[in-house]
Parts: C-alpha cells; sequence; structure tokens
C-alpha cells in the first residue's frame, strides 16, 4: 500500500521532530562531551519540552490529518498531549539532582525520557491501529530501559525485566487483536472501523468483538486497568522514583487516548456491547486499586495503587462516551499530572542514610521540620483524594456529572464510595505529617528545579480548581468531536 | 465596565496572601502597614466604583459583571460574577471604610502582641470575606463569602487560643452560627431547585412565578441564616461571648462584618420577600423583641464590652424591624450609622482597656475624663448618637425604623412600643456605661490610675476620624418633610431605594406634621434616658443598688441574662453532648468501628490475599492478565 505523503502533513508532526531533534542533540553532546552534557542535557530537555508545548498548542483549533489518514491533529489530542508534555516537563525537572545523586548516565536518561514521549504524543495521534501499536512499542521500549535504569540496583532491573516481559506480553495480545479487527473489517483505519460497523454483518461478528476486547486488553495493561495492572506496584516501586513519576503521567494519558479513538471514535457503535465490559474494569479498577492502596506503608507502591484508583476514575468517563465524558478525560488528566508529579516530586526530596525513604513512617512530623514541602505534600494528597479546593476534586465532579448523564447511577455509586475509602490512606500521609512528632528526621533536600517542579505542580493544582473554565472552554471543543 | 472591581476583595485578599506566607519574615510596620493599606485601597476602588455609579442614570444603575465561569456540568452552571448596584457599593463603603479605621487602629492596639502577622492575615481575610458577600451576583458565591466570614469570624474570635475561655467562645459562635447556617445552606438548595439558578437577576426576575408556598420556605430558611450570622433571637448568644477576641476584632465583627451580613442578606433578597409579607411580619417582630430583649440585659452588666454587645444585638434587632416593615433602606441606614458609632464605641471601650492594662469591669473604673480626653469626648459622641439625640447620625436612622414600623403598611403599633421601650433602654445603659467610666470617683488601684494614660495617635486618630462620621452620618439621611423647599431629600433612601423591592409594600408618605412629632417623641425618649442615667450614677450613685435590691428576681434575671446560656445547657449542649457520647460509645466505637475494623481486618485479608497474587512471579502476573483476556473476549463473544 502506498500511502500518499502531502508537504503540510509534516506540520503535524512538528511537536514529535522538536522533541527527536533535542534527543539527537543531547545524544550526540553525550558521546563527545561527556560533562558538558551531564549539565547541559536537562535543560536542554526542558527547553525542546517547552518548545514542543509552544508547537502543539499552535496546533489548536487546527483540526488536520495526513499521512493518509495514519495521524490526525484534533482538539482532543491537543490537550492530551498537553497533559503528556506538562508530565514531561516536571519529571525533567524533578530528575535534575535525582539523577546526579544516583549517579544515573544523564545524557542517555534524557534523551530515553524524550523518546518516549514522542512515542505519547504518536500514539495520541494515532488514527490507525497499526500507529497506536507502533507507538506503543516506541513510548514502551524506552520506558523498559529507563525503568531498570538504576543498574546497580537489583530492583530496578527486576522491575525493569518484569515491565518489559509484561509489556511485550500485552502488546502481543494487542497485536492479536488488531489482526482480528482487520480480518472482520478489512481496516486498520480508525474512521474506516467506525463506517464499516454501520452495515450488520460486521456489528455482529464474534471476530471484531474479540479483536476489540484484545485491543482492550493491551491499553488497560498500559493504563493499568485491574485485572492487568499487576505489575504497575513492583515496577513503581523498583523504577527510579522520577521515571515512576514520568510514566504515571504519560504513558497512562497516551494510553487512554488511544482507548477514546478506538472505543469512541472507532467503536461507539459498538457500547452496547462493550459497555458491559469497561463497567466491570472500571468498578474493579476502583475497587482494587483503593482497598488495596490502605495496606500499603511504603509510599511509592501507595502511589502506585493510587495510580490504578485513578485509572478507574478515567474509565468510568470512557464508559460515559458521552460530551461530558469526553470533555472531563483530558481535564482529569491535565489535573492529575499536576497533583501525582507534585506528590512524586516530594517523594524524590526525602531521602535516609542517601536512599529514597519510602516508608510512610519516614514522613512523621515533616510539617514541623519542613513546613512548606509537608504543606505541598497535604496539598497534593487532598488533590488526588479529590478534596476541594483542588483540581482533583473538580475533576472528579466532571466524571460523576458525566457519569450521571448516562445514567450509569450503578457505576457513580462504586466511584462515590472508592473516593471516600482512598481518603483514608491519603488523610493517613497528612496526619502522618502533621500530626505525629519525628523520631528521627529524615534527610529533605529541595535543590531549586525541584522546588520550581512542587510550586508549579501545587499551583496548577489549584489553579484548575478555580479556574477551571480556563480549560473547560477548550475541553468544550473536543466534546463537539462526538 | 465594573470589572476592575474585582479589586475590592482582591487587594485584602492579596494581604492575607502576602503576610499569610511572609508574614513571619517581615518587621512589623510592614505588615501591619501593609494591611492597612490594602484595605484602604479597597476603600478607595470602592469610592471610584461609586462615583461611577452616581455618574449613570438610575435605571441602568445595576451592573453584573461575570469575572470567569468557575465551573459548569450538565444543567448546573456557576459563575463567579459581581453585582454592582446601590445595595452593593453601600455595603462595599461601609465595609471597606469602617475596616479600613479598624486595621489601623489595630496596628496601635496588638502593636505588642506575638501572633501581629498572623492577626492581620486573619483580619484582612475577614474584610475579603465580607466583600465577597456582600459583592456577589449570585447566591453561590454569597455562601462562599458567608462561610469565609464564619470561618474568620472563628479564627479571630479563639485569637488567642491559648486561653480555654477564648477558645471555647471560638467554639460557640462557629457552631451556634452553624445552626443558622443551615438553615441558609437548605434555603440556597431550594432556592436552585425552584428555580433552576443561582443568578440574583434570574431568581428576582422569576420571584413572581413560584409558588407562595416555596417562596415562604425559601424566605424563612435564608432568616434562619441571617438569625444566625446576626446574632438575633434565639441565635444570639454567640456574639456577647465572642468578646474574648480582640477588641478591634469585635468592632471588626460588630460595626462593618459578620452581624450586618444578615440584614444585607433579607434586604438583598428583597425581591423575595416582598412576596412572603407573613415572613416579614417575622422578621420584623423577631428584630423588635431582640432590640428590646437584649437592651434589657445590657441594663446590669458590668462588663465594657459586653454591654456594646448586647448593644450591638439590639440595634441589630432595629435594623430588622426596619426591614421587616419594609422600610429596607430604614434598615440599610442604620446599618451605616451604627457601623460609625459601633466601632467607635468598640474601639473607645478598646482605648480605655488599653489604658487600664486590659481592664474590662466597669465596677473597677470611673473618673478616667481627666487622664483620657480624645478617648472621652468621642466616646460621649457615639453615646449621643446610639441614644438617637439629634442631629447626631443614630437620630435620623432609629427615628425613620420607629417611624416606618408605626406607619409603613407592614407595621403595627406594638413593633413601634417595643422599639421605642428598646431606644429608652439603650440611651439609659450607654449613659450608664459612660458615666461609670468616666465619671465618678476612680475605682481603681492607686497604681493603675497613676498609669492610666491616653492611647496612641495611630488609636486616637480613628476615634476621632469615626467620631466625625458617628456625628454627620445621619445628615446624608435626613427626613425631606423638614424642609421640602430647600430641596432636602433622603439621600440614602433615594440612592438605595432603586435596588430594593418596594412595589407591594408601597410607603405611605408620611404628613410632616405625625413625621414631626414622631421625631420629638423619639428625642424626648432619647433624653430620658440618658436623664435617667445622670441620676442614677451622677447625681445619686446608689440609686441603682437600692433598686436592685428592692427587685432581686428582677435584676438577678437580668443580670444572669435570662438564664438563656444555662437553658441552652440544659437543653441542647447537655443533650447534644449525650447524644454525642451514645454515638460514640454505642454507634461509633461498636458499630462504625466495628465496621471499619471489619473492613480493615477484611482488607488485610484481602490484602494477604492479594499478596498472595503479588507472589512477584511473572508467571502469575501472566496468568492473571491471559485469564483476564479470555473472561473479556469470552463475555465480547457471548454478547452477539
Amino acid at each position: 500500500m502506498r500511502i500518499p505523503v502531502d508537504p503540510s502533513d509534516w506540520l503535524i508532526l512538528i511537536p514529535e521532530f522538536i522533541l527527536l531533534g533535542t534527543a539527537i542533540a543531547i545524544l550526540m553532546i553525550d558521546a563527545f562531551a561527556k560533562a558538558a552534557s551531564d549539565r547541559s542535557s536537562p535543560w536542554i530537555s526542558l527547553a525542546g519540552t517547552a518548545g514542543a508545548i509552544v508547537a502543539a498548542v499552535f496546533l489548536w483549533g487546527n483540526p488536520l490529518s495526513g499521512f493518509g489518514g495514519m495521524i490526525v491533529n484534533d482538539d482532543f489530542g491537543v490537550l492530551v498531549s498537553t497533559a503528556i508534555l506538562t508530565g514531561t516537563a516536571l519529571a525533567v525537572l524533578i530528575s535534575v539532582d535525582y539523577v546526579r545523586r544516583e549517579e544515573l548516565p544523564a545524557g542517555e536518561y534524557y534523551a530515553l525520557i524524550l523518546l518516549s514521549t514522542i512515542g505519547m504524543l504518536l500514539m495520541v495521534s494515532s488514527a490507525n491501529l497499526i500507529m497506536i501499536f507502533l507507538s506503543l512499542e516506541v513510548l514502551s521500549i524506552a520506558l523498559y530501559v529507563l525503568t531498570g535504569f538504576a543498574r546497580m540496583r537489583p530492583r530496578s532491573q527486576e522491575a525493569g525485566m518484569k515491565y518489559f516481559l509484561l509489556g511485550s506480553f500485552s502488546a502481543a495480545i494487542l497485536v492479536y487483536g488488531v489482526a482480528l479487527i482487520y480480518g472482520a473489517t478489512g481496516t486498520v483505519d480508525l474512521q474506516s472501523i467506525a463506517d464499516e460497523l454501520i452495515s450488520p454483518g460486521v456489528l455482529g461478528n464474534p471476530v471484531l468483538l474479540a479483536g476489540a476486547g484484545l485491543v482492550l486488553v493491551g491499553l488497560g495493561f498500559k493504563v493499568a486497568a485491574v485485572p492487568f495492572q499487576m505489575w504497575t506496584p513492583d515496577v513503581y516501586e523498583g523504577a527510579p522514583s522520577t521515571v515512576a513519576a514520568f510514566m504515571s503521567i504519560g504513558s497512562k494519558a497516551a494510553a487512554f487516548a488511544a482507548l477514546v479513538r478506538v472505543l469512541i471514535f472507532a467503536m461507539g457503535g459498538l457500547r452496547p456491547e462493550w459497555l458491559a465490559a469497561v463497567w466491570v474494569i472500571a468498578a474493579l479498577t476502583m475497587t482494587v486499586g483503593n482497598l488495596v492502596a490502605i495496606a500499603q506503608d511504603n509510599i511509592k507502591r501507595m502511589l502506585a495503587y493510587s495510580s490504578i484508583a485513578h485509572a478507574g476514575y478515567i474509565l468510568v468517563a470512557v464508559a460515559a462516551a458521552n460530551r461530558l465524558g469526553l470533555q472531563s478525560i483530558p481535564f482529569y488528566l491535565i489535573a492529575y499530572a499536576f497533583m501525582n508529579l507534585g506528590a512524586w516530586a516530594v517523594v524524590t526530596a526525602v531521602t535516609r542514610k542517601g536512599e529514597e525513604a519510602v516508608g510512610l513512617s519516614d514522613y512523621s512530623g515533616l510539617f514541623w521540620s519542613h513546613p512548606v514541602l509537608a504543606g505541598s505534600m497535604g496539598l497534593f494528597m487532598f488533590a488526588l483524594a479529590g478534596i476541594p479546593p483542588t483540581a482533583g476534586f473538580t475533576a472528579k465532579i466532571y466524571v460523576f456529572m458525566a457519569a450521571v448523564a448516562a445514567d450509569m447511577i450503578g457505576l457513580l455509586i462504586i466511584a462515590i464510595v472508592t473516593t471516600i475509602i482512598s481518603a483514608y490512606f491519603y488523610l493517613r500521609v497528612t496526619v502522618i505529617m502533621f500530626m505525629e512528632r519525628p523520631a528521627e528526621p529524615p534527610v529533605v533536600t529541595v535543590p531549586t528545579p525541584l522546588a520550581v517542579a512542587i510550586a508549579v505542580a501545587a499551583a496548577g493544582t489549584i489553579w484548575l480548581f478555580l479556574f477551571p473554565g480556563v480549560t473547560q472552554s477548550f475541553t468544550d471543543t473536543v466534546a463537539r468531536l462526538l | 465596565m465594573f470589572t476592575y472591581a474585582w479589586l475590592v476583595p482582591g487587594l485584602p485578599l492579596l494581604g492575607t496572601i502576602i503576610n499569610g506566607i511572609f508574614g513571619r519574615f517581615l518587621p512589623r510596620k510592614v505588615v501591619g502597614t501593609l494591611a492597612s493599606a490594602l484595605v484602604g485601597g479597597s476603600f478607595l476602588v470602592s469610592v471610584a466604583v461609586f462615583i461611577q455609579l452616581l455618574g449613570l442614570p438610575e435605571e441602568e444603575r445595576h451592573v453584573t459583571s461575570a469575572l470567569y465561569t468557575w465551573i459548569s456540568a450538565g444543567n448546573f452552571f456557576a459563575e463567579a460574577g459581581i453585582l454592582i448596584d446601590p445595595l452593593s457599593v453601600f455595603m462595599m463603603l461601609v465595609v471597606s471604610g469602617v475596616g479600613f479605621f479598624i486595621h489601623v487602629y489595630s496596628t496601635g492596639y496588638m502593636g505588642h502582641d506575638e501572633g501581629y502577622s498572623r492577626y492581620f492575615t486573619y483580619l484582612n481575610l475577614f474584610a475579603a470575606s465580607m466583600l465577597i458577600l456582600v459583592m456577589a451576583n449570585n447566591f453561590l458565591l454569597l455562601f462562599v463569602g458567608w462561610e469565609l466570614v464564619g470561618i474568620c469570624s472563628y479564627l479571630l474570635i479563639s485569637f488567642w487560643y491559648s486561653r480555654p475561655s477564648a477558645v471555647a467562645a471560638g467554639k460557640k459562635a462557629f457552631i451556634t452560627t452553624r445552626v443558622g447556617d443551615l438553615g441558609f445552606t437548605l434555603g440556597v438548595v431550594l432556592i436552585f431547585v425552584a428555580f433552576g439558578t443561582l443568578a440574583y437577576d434570574q431568581v428576582f426576575a422569576a420571584a413572581g412565578e413560584v409558588a407562595t408556598g416555596v417562596i415562604t420556605a425559601i424566605t424563612v430558611l435564608l432568616f434562619i441564616g441571617a438569625i444566625g450570622k446576626s446574632a438575633q433571637i434565639p441565635l444570639y448568644v454567640w456574639l456577647p461571648d465572642a468578646m474574648e477576641g480582640p477588641t478591634p476584632v469585635s468592632a471588626l465583627i460588630h460595626a462593618a462584618t459578620m452581624v450586618t451580613a444578615g440584614v444585607y442578606l433579607v434586604a438583598r433578597a428583597s425581591p423575595l420577600y416582598v412576596h412572603a409579607p407573613g415572613v416579614l411580619l417575622i422578621v420584623a417582630f423577631v428584630g423588635a423583641v431582640t432590640a428590646l430583649f437584649a437592651a434589657t440585659i445590657a441594663l446590669v452588666n458590668n462588663d465594657i464590652k459586653r454591654v456594646l454587645a448586647y448593644s450591638t444585638i439590639s440595634q441589630i434587632g432595629l435594623m430588622f424591624l426596619g426591614v421587616g416593615v419594609g422600610a429596607f433602606a430604614a434598615g440599610l441606614f442604620h446599618l451605616l450609622t451604627h457601623a460609625f458609632f459601633k466601632a467607635l464605641l468598640f474601639l473607645g471601650a478598646g482605648s480605655v482597656m488599653h489604658a487600664l492594662a486590659g481592664e474590662t469591669d466597669i465596677r473597677n473604673m470611673g473618673g478616667l475624663r481627666g487622664k483620657m480626653q480624645v478617648t472621652y469626648w468621642t466616646f460621649l459622641v457615639a453615646g449621643l448618637a446610639i441614644a438617637g439625640i439629634a442631629p447626631l447620625s443614630g437620630f435620623f436612622s432609629k427615628d425613620e425604623i420607629l417611624a416606618a414600623a408605626l406607619t409603613a403598611p407592614g407595621g403595627h403599633w406594638l413593633l413601634y412600643a417595643l422599639g421605642l421601650a428598646a431606644s429608652l433602654l439603650t440611651a439609659f445603659y450607654i449613659f450608664r456605661l459612660f458615666f461609670k467610666a468616666f465619671h465618678g470617683e476612680p475605682r481603681m488601684s492607686a497604681e493603675r490610675l497613676e498609669r492610666a494614660h491616653e492611647s496612641p495617635p495611630s488609636m486616637t486618630v480613628p476615634l476621632v476620624v469615626l467620631a466625625i462620621g458617628a456625628a454627620v452620618a445621619g445628615f446624608v439621611g435626613v427626613p425631606g418633610f423638614l424642609a421640602p423647599e430647600a430641596g432636602w431629600t433622603h439621600a440614602v433612601a433615594h440612592f438605595l431605594e432603586p435596588g430594593l423591592a418596594r412595589e407591594p409594600l408601597v410607603e405611605a408618605e408620611l404628613p410632616p406634621a405625625i413625621g414631626v412629632m414622631l421625631m420629638l417623641i423619639a428625642l424626648a425618649v432619647g433624653i430620658a434616658g440618658i436623664a435617667a442615667a445622670w441620676h442614677f450614677y451622677v447625681r445619686r450613685p446608689g440609686t441603682a443598688a437600692r433598686l436592685a435590691q428592692r427587685a432581686p428576681a428582677v435584676y438577678n434575671t437580668l443580670l444572669n441574662k435570662y438564664w438563656v446560656d444555662e437553658a441552652y445547657n440544659a437543653l441542647f449542649v447537655r443533650p447534644g453532648k449525650a447524644l454525642a457520647a451514645f454515638f460514640w460509645r454505642g454507634i461509633d466505637a461498636a458499630v462504625v468501628d466495628g465496621f471499619v475494623n471489619g473492613v480493615a481486618r477484611a482488607v488485610a485479608g484481602l490484602s494477604l490475599l492479594v499478596r498472595r497474587t503479588e507472589t512477584g512471579y511473572l508467571r502469575n502476573y501472566a496468568l492473571a492478565i491471559f485469564a483476564g483476556a479470555v473472561v473479556l473476549v469470552g463475555y465480547l463473544i457471548s454478547t452477539r
């Protein structure tokens, strides 16, 4: 098959190309001037990310489709890309000191972060099942390496290996699903699939349904939906914290974008069939994520379960598949980027004997020695729990409204009950920080880049609560895509 | 057009942020000056808004500016917007103007306090909250301001948190007003249910189309909220205890913020209230009874600040009497004059306490006249104003309320009689306070008398400015019938009335003869009260004690404030605590904790189970994915 390429098609990929150029530049500097690269690569990547954000914003309100319809630019994609790039920029900021402290090879680290981001952005813009698979691989392979990047730590290596094997396994399932869908419809183009669904022969085809199920498994793995979530705590715990922070935003956001494109845009006609499945997965994900998080005393594992639980809430919006749902997904992802990265940023700041202090008890009385840091952590915990005045509250409200509009009262009740349960373990962190006296205070280092990241995350968390309208006027246009 | 008006609450809010974060590191001078200057700035902006508003033709003086859409999901839509109309501008001027002088005064009064920056953080937030409350263009934002005011009062009343009595008072204020807030919240929810919107414009425009029963319910619920915030019967008990806070805070609560919120609410919602005349009658009676009731308690109390607290309750009662009979402008006019003389009385009391090392018992005062000239004269002005002596401000506003109580269509002679009796007692108790503090023999220790001194200029200058206000503020509301040929008009009423609902309650124009007669009666009552106080405490000291001996039952009832606190304790607090204890031991500890512990145990068991699956073995994880895939695909295929 020949793919017609119009010169203007390249416009769509400007953010990706900016990141690619930045990554190559970092690798070149790293190859020829190692010392300079250690110092400069975080700032170069930050500049590249900023450039990509500007380019992405430039593409706003300018629906484009290129490369024979394989890549699209729409407002939904731009918003999710913004969430991903925000996450990347914040992750780079919190990495500056971390990479130095852990003596990770800086050039490779930042280059891999950028390469993975490229995969995420491509996935967001994919309008074709093959593109979704390819970009999934691009983002994943860089992440596998990053997960095992702390080569001196066996846990990091183990996590990297596990992530790689399970990721490959689920990617294989995804490809198999793509093959089945192609078999049933004769196309891998999402728009054509949607058109095909009109004919009754295709609609009830078990091959198509099986393919849809397998694609759902592959993407469910990436967003960490139950029962495909088991890798998450192990990988988040073993991976360098900055990498865990990065992937908890980016790969989740990218996979959700693909999920929306496949389930809602392409297979919206099959909603009666897939609704119950997504409903059950969302309910399980919220319940298991929040319930098991209670039992954790390792903050990294707790945040891993928290990220599983949040995937469940976004799945509620996917299941709703209405305008409000479509609006709430980018909003939720952007809010989540701020509040979750903020929490991870604090985690990297608290150390003991040169190691990250990951036990919840390490945070006891943190407020009394570091009031601002503990206050920020408290804010992020409130946000993740969905308590005002934070973005987490607004994001959950939108999702709940979408569930109401879709008449999914049962799922709404589960979402609300699990939100209440989640308050327990989020607020426990706050209680430990504010109400307990420290036995032996941990070492807290907050270098300027980290402080900036925390400040930006905190400001974003509050800003999106006070002025959700700004984002919302954007998400309004997203809703028109339905 | 008035978008810049967001600066009015914005400036004090900025002060809260700056002082809240950096206050600890800044010199005191910067903290206090910044806080005062920002409130002063918000006053100047209010003045600019006022002037611009006056430039508009009367029927266009109602401008809504949407600042931004806060949330819109489905059919629920909430925007943060400000409404500039005569009523909100009037309140902005009072709040920021009086608030400014209280800030300046505080820089002196709190000068030596440890929590200086914390104090100004709260004080600025208090002013900002109240400004949000009065400027909102919808009930949701009003609710935000309403709640913020509640939390600020709690923070400031229990400002000296190491004193158990202050903490208890803060709690009492918060919990008591909470009872009212519940009514208010329900009222707002009911408005949304009935009208489908919370924006003032749309709600008020549709007021006539909603069933009378619903309007009655809404207005009663809103009034319950007003009762709590404005300290009326039966929810007034928190206000006297609120004296535990620093004195300028009392001045702010009593004169400019918080307690006036209830009056504002009824006036703002006047388009709803006019459709519920029965509720208005309740408002008027609650106000009139409270006015008299609180005044009787003030007669015998010996704490200078508590007398003023009961005086506030009584005066707010008069305002509710005014709005209750449909004379919304008169009630608001009294709010204005009261802001001046009550702030002045409190700051004067604070000045006295400052001189006497915190003494508040008037039995230990006396003879301070020579020691503090400025405080003495300004206090006298305030006393004459509240007693209703012409031509000071209180005279005009009080007279107008009393006249309306008698002659307005919603009025009643009983309301007039209650108000008149309250006025008589007011003149008496305020001059009892005045004579006992400043005249007669000094009753404090010689050492204290020695040290008694006039307060610093940061405190006396606000006293003088407020005294001028208390003296002349009444002239903006001189009734037109006094000199119609000179073109005198009632400026306040003229300014405010286009924004207030009047149609169903058109006031009968008062014939000048009756108007003048009512004025003379009010004046005579005021003079009689003062004369009685003079007779009791200056000419024949000891008269009061003999009177108390002759009627000990009455005296003790008043001295113990009708045992209302005791009754509330027995009726609500103790049963409430018993109920709480029952819920704690019987329900919470046994059932809820049992359930929670059960859940926790179940979770622990579950987490054990999950841990068993979380073996760390890849093959198990892969199996889970595979099993999930099989079930999912199996289900999907089965749907066809």
